[in-house]
């Protein structure tokens, strides 16, 4: 019987706020795919940071090939063997493919020999990488393997994967599975964190799920279901959405053969958009980040008044090149993805923060354009309490709530305004499963009640469970439309890859 | 034609001072820090520099009398900045102002002394060559001293490992100290490395090219040597080129005054600053262009953990 590859013995950590790891206990043994589970917030990160040496345990124990290890920094743990691939990325952008994963390793190498190693690895686990492209001209699927190859030139015995696949394509996925299983073949343990059942099921041998920093459960995920995962994930299955029919109403939103370059050095371009969005209706749009997704919502929401006149139309009105007030007043609202700092102030209170896109309703008209606190504080006093948000109150500061609640708020905070036209980016990103569940039965109650909403967002499942319609966005250009019920993962994943078929697109046109 | 050459060398003596600052300043820029402080560096240094000529009679004294002030401010401003975190935009205007004042200060009583007699440095038979002896090869052995700085800057940062490390720093400090670089200490290094630069850059000024020490006497050198950094996108051999440009505009402007060109000298003078402000506005219109050669996390504080 071999020692594990490394055992965690009832380590605690404690900070000011939160007991993050709560006597876990974790066992791995070499050549395994063990996931860990758990929502955001449950302490995955906390464990994996212990494991990497970036954050010493309050009590508790590392054990590492049967001996007890005090792992002090991420270089030592390096040296064990220890090896992680970060959620994002520690790449450097202006520095090319050789030279960052140069960085990563010995000092003893030359970049001559790097580059040798580079190209030894990518024959042998099918990871293509050129060594001389810079890394910002790289697609996030390249950068990720840039990162994972720079851990295997260091002949990992534990690969830490950090939420691995949250920016890959379908088929990304089985590609960097395929590399997984052939690297856990050698011996080497992988430590698998992550969210995503289906995932865990398909790839992972072990599983240890935590929730609120303990550990629920200790079971093999190939004999469980995605509702016994969940229960022990989250404490419950989680809840259905209802749909009901679609009522389509008037045309509400049209793009028209949109091609615009970007404004950012490193940008998308968008290329012969089109799309319409009716009313009582939830179109999606799918595709890895930096696809034209950032651009495409700016030309959406009024952030971009670059677009050609007639391009964007709002209930037959041409707003192209209105900017996001005026659009607002017709009935246009908009998400942002980042949550502080674009859709809130961080240090404002919530209260203050409902003048953002709420002053129209809440203050008078110029020259006497006072703002009235308790007027604000009452309408977010009623944002708070309609979506159940977990805050301290009016005056709490934005940057006070979890992620998940400030997303509530300001989803919230738009859906109150009673929009016509909805533009949602990532809505549930980083949010955990009982306030995603309630975000989407949100927008799906706003659908019913009439408006047109646009979600754009990375996650496909997100996606089908939300959406009546399907677009694809890959290198800026937009797919054709497809409704939800014809659409399947392998479909829309070939599709984010940019391989729509032109009969499709002719048929559509 | 003999009157262009001595207006060559005169550039190319007047870039010398810039070519040195500027080059020091883009290591710890490359670094991810800015010192504003570059003039107060060079004005302490120009003081130090020339009041240990004074006392010992040896120029090469006076230049690492300069370097070591220029580096020890350098430092004094880094542990400021890298560990103190304060404001690198605030602690450097700070570092200017007093370096202007501590150099006035120190440098009431070598107003009106004098040096030695400066030596000539022509090179034996390249300096007979007609026009180009007279242009190019009767300066200072630092003259060349700027272009032997700029071949190992751009092998330093380009070639080898340990560049490659100072360039990662100012790119991602976060995923520089993931990696296990001590940030902090090669970002002190970068600092201290620009300062003595710079150090050296306001010696050569008191010592060399003046050579007097009057308060104040860098005059907008060690600003202009920062605005070249810039206007070089952070690449060596630019930072060179413009260098020479703005020794080149400084002399046209010496040269037309002497010649009694009905343009006021105030006006005159202006031309080195109004041509940085200048060429810093064309620069900034082209954001592709800076970003891909700037250090993405320069004038940021980095917190180790946070």
């Amino acid at each position: 019987m071999l020692a594990p590859r490394l055992e965690i013995k009832h380590v605690t950590k404690r900070y000011p706020s939160v007991v993050a790891n709560d006597d876990v206990s974790l066992l791995v043994a070499p050549g395994e795919i063990h996931a860990v589970l758990g929502e955001n917030g449950a302490g995955k990160s906390t464990l994996m940071k212990i494991i990497y040496g970036a954050t010493q345990p309050d009590a508790g124990e590392v054990w590492f090939d049967g001996q007890r290890a005090h792992i002090k920094n991420p270089q030592e743990a390096r040296a064990r063997g220890i090896s992680m691939v970060f959620q994002h990325f520690s790449l450097f952008e202006t520095l090319t493919v050789a030279e960052n994963i140069w960085l990563g390793l010995d000092k003893s190498f030359s970049l001559t020999t790097v580059r040798e190693r580079i190209a030894q690895k990518a024959v042998e686990y099918g990871l293509e990488l050129e060594a001389d492209r810079p890394v910002h001209s790289l697609s996030i699927g390249e950068r990720q393997r840039v990162e994972i190859v720079r851990a295997l030139l260091t002949d990992p015995k534990v690969l830490i994967l950090d939420e691995p696949t949250s920016v890959l394509t379908p088929q990304a996925v089985e590609r960097l599975f395929a590399v997984l299983r052939k690297l856990a073949a050698t011996g080497c343990s992988i430590l698998y964190i992550s969210h995503k059942l289906d995932e865990i099921r398909s790839l992972c041998t072990a599983c240890t799920v935590l929730r609120g920093g303990k550990v629920t459960g200790i079971v093999d995920p190939r004999a469980e279901s995605n509702a016994s995962l969940s229960r022990l994930m989250i404490g419950a299955e989680p809840p259905t959405l209802v749909h009901r029919d679609v009522v389509l109403g008037d045309v509400a939103l049209t793009v028209r053969g949109l091609t615009l370059a970007s404004d950012q050095p490193f940008g998308t371009a968008l290329s012969d958009v089109s799309m319409q969005i009716r009313a009582g209706e939830i179109v999606g749009i799918a595709g890895v980040s930096g696809n034209g997704q950032q651009e495409l919502l700016a030309v959406l929401s009024g952030e971009s008044t670059r677009a050609p006149l007639g391009s964007v139309t709002l209930f037959g009105a041409d707003v192209s090149q209105q900017n996001p007030r005026a659009r607002r007043a017709q009935g246009l609202h908009f998400v942002p993805e980042e949550r502080l700092g674009r859709g809130a102030v961080p240090s404002l209170s919530l209260a203050q923060n409902t003048l953002l896109t709420r002053a129209a309703t809440l203050v008078g008209k110029p020259p006497v354009a006072w703002i009235a606190p308790p007027r604000t504080a009452a309408m977010a006093s009623d944002i708070i309490a309609r979506f159940s948000v977990k805050a301290g109150g009016a005056q709490a500061s934005a940057k006070s709530l979890s992620g998940g609640n400030l997303q509530k708020y300001i989803v919230g905070r738009e859906i109150s305004a009673m929009p016509k036209v909805l533009v949602v980016a990532q809505p549930t990103w980083g949010v955990d499963v009982g306030a995603a569940a309630q975000i989407r039965a949100e927008l799906l109650k706003l659908r019913d009640a009439g408006c047109a909403l646009v979600v754009v967002s990375e996650e496909l499942d997100e996606l089908f469970e939300l959406c009546d319609r399907l677009h694809v966005i890959a290198k800026g250009k937009l797919s054709p439309t497809i409704a939800t019920r014809d659409a399947s993962i392998e479909k829309i994943g070939e599709w984010m890859s940019g391989l729509w078929t032109p009969e499709v697109a002719d048929a559509q046109a | 034609m003999n009157e262009i050459a001595l207006l060559v060398a005169a550039t190319f003596n007047a870039g010398t001072v810039l070519a040195i600052a500027a080059l020091g300043l883009l290591i710890n820029e490359k670094a991810g820090i800015v010192n504003l402080g570059a003039e107060g560096m060079m004005l302490c240094a120009a003081v130090a520099g020339f009041a240990a000529v004074v006392y010992t009679g040896n120029d090469w004294v006076g230049f690492l009398a300069g370097m070591g002030a220029g580096a020890l401010m350098a430092a004094a401003f880094g542990v400021m900045v890298i560990w103190l975190n304060t404001n690198q935009y605030a602690t450097g205007l700070a570092l200017s102002l007093f370096g202007a004042g501590l150099s006035a200060f120190v440098g009431v009583g070598y107003v009106q002394a004098k040096l030695p007699p400066r030596g000539d440095y022509s090179i034996p038979f390249l300096s007979d060559i007609p026009f180009l002896g007279t242009a190019l090869f009767k300066q200072h052995p630092l003259a060349y001293f700027a272009l032997i700085l700029m071949a190992a800057i751009v092998y330093f940062l380009f070639k080898s490992r340990a560049g490659l490390v100072l360039r990662s720093v100012g790119e991602s400090p976060e995923s520089a100290h993931a990696l296990g670089y001590p940030v902090r200490r090669i970002r002190l290094l970068a600092v201290i490395f620009g300062g003595a630069m710079c150090g050296l850059a306001g010696a050569y000024l008191s010592v060399i090219y003046t050579p007097l020490w009057v308060q104040g006497m860098v005059a907008g050198k060690g600003w202009i040597a920062l605005a070249l950094t810039t206007f070089a996108t952070w690449r060596p051999a630019r930072v060179l080129l413009g260098a020479y440009l703005f020794g080149g505009v400084t002399m046209v402007q010496l040269a037309l005054q002497s010649r009694g060109v009905a343009v006021s000298e105030q006006l005159l003078s202006m031309t080195p600053y109004i041509a940085t402000i200048v060429v810093l506005a064309l620069i900034s219109r082209n954001p592709a262009w800076i970003r891909v050669n700037m250090p993405q996390s320069l004038g940021k504080p980095f917190y180790p953990g946070g």
